[in-house]
């Protein structure tokens, strides 16, 4: 049952109803043309949405893995700000906390950020105009990650091209935020903690990354991707070489592209 | 250093081992990404290439579980993960119900368990 085609058609089916109504100003708006308001409006917009909710639930589950490796409260909150990124924390984490070396820990959290690239890719052309320089999106570009590739692709049409910088920065911070809070608050809490609630926020990671990757899917590539990515990876870390996740990733991949190149020819 | 930060060792390892090889690849993505075209056929593949990756990102975790979530038996966790998804299709892909319902399975299961 579980067929790509079915996962296409009941994806493409309901595109159009899940979108809540989006609690903006309308496009011509007057708010819109004071940069620090469109910050604000951002910044407002992280209570739009249930991923938030999602996100500072993670966030309790990285900081309480932090405390449990021993790592310091401060060197946890850092990670949170400059990494970003809730699978790379976790992966950082938990390698050197089972003892790898900094190369190994720092090769399996290369690996597991390459999807930030085409993230990135996707979500710029929607934040530039004409006169955008480079310089000025390089504070924005760190904070796209899942969350905010979903939300900007919800939340950026209603939101005029030439404050969507502002916009996209204050929904950045308003997560961040959220996610610092939880970091801490996960890592005071953890040594009080139910070894069951630890399970329950640390399942969290892996179902929300595989829904919100699952909502984004728009191509046949990119579901044969995700569910050949999975089912892959349990068989390629039987080799143990390390890289485990890159070799599943570039070949179920591949294999991916593969079949959509055959699908645009047939 | 105080106790807060931990020593400079922890936070160099913080930036070389976390920081630098994941942000790499958003500032590869902005100042490569301007001459990328978004329907092009490289960004296509390089598209699918990452969905694999983060699937097994997501397998890695659920196969090797840390911490905590080591204590739940694998076929609940595996378990779970999928009743998640169901519930997002039968719910015409609300991330929200996905993950409430993976997370009832668990804890249902784990409580039945003992």
């Amino acid at each position: 049952m579980l067929t790509a085609a079915w996962f296409t058609s009941v994806m493409n089916a309901s595109t159009q109803v899940f979108w809540v109504p989006v609690p903006l100003p309308a496009l011509d708006s007057p708010g819109w043309q004071i940069s620090a308001r469109a910050f604000a409006w951002g910044l407002r917009s992280v209570t739009s949405t249930v991923l938030t909710l999602v996100l500072f639930a993670t966030y309790l589950g990285i900081g309480a893995l932090a405390h449990d490796t021993h790592f310091s409260l401060g060197w946890v909150l850092a990670s949170t700000a400059l990494v970003w990124a809730g699978p790379a924390q976790i992966i950082l984490i938990s390698t050197l906390g089972s003892g790898a070396t900094v190369v190994q820990a720092a090769i399996a959290v290369a690996v597991s950020a390459i999807r930030l690239f085409p993230m990135v890719v996707s979500v710029l052309p929607m934040l530039r105009t004409p006169q955008t320089k480079r310089r000025h999106l390089i504070f924005t570009t760190h904070f796209i990650a899942i969350t905010m590739w979903v939300e900007c692709f919800r939340l950026l049409p209603h939101v005029p091209r030439e404050r969507r910088i502002a916009f996209t920065n204050g929904l950045g911070v308003g997560l961040m935020s959220v996610c610092l809070i939880a970091t801490a608050l996960g890592y005071g809490l953890a040594a009080n903690l139910p070894q069951l609630f630890g399970a329950a926020i640390l399942l969290l990671t892996p179902l929300a990354f595989l829904l919100s990757t699952a909502r984004n899917c728009r191509q046949l590539a990119d579901v044969v991707a995700l569910a050949l990515g999975l089912t892959l990876f349990p068989f390629v870390s039987m080799l143990n070489t390390g890289v485990d996740i890159l070799i599943s990733g570039v070949v179920a991949g591949t294999i991916a592209y593969g079949v959509h190149c055959w699908r645009e020819r047939a | 250093m105080s106790d807060f930060l931990g020593d400079w060792y922890a936070l160099t390892v913080l930036v070389l081992a976390g920081f630098l090889p994941n942000e790499i690849w958003r500032m590869l993505g902005l100042w490569l990404g301007g001459g990328v075209d978004e329907g092009s056929e490289l960004l296509v593949w390089v598209r699918a290439v990452a969905t694999a990756i983060l699937a097994g990102v997501i397998a890695q975790i659920l196969v090797f579980p840390p911490g905590a979530l080591a204590s739940v038996p694998g076929f609940l966790r595996y378990g779970a993960v999928a009743a998640g998804l169901a519930v997002f299709m039968v719910t015409r892909r609300s991330i929200f119900a996905g993950v409430v319902g993976g997370e009832v399975v668990m804890l249902a299961g784990k409580w039945w368990l003992g």
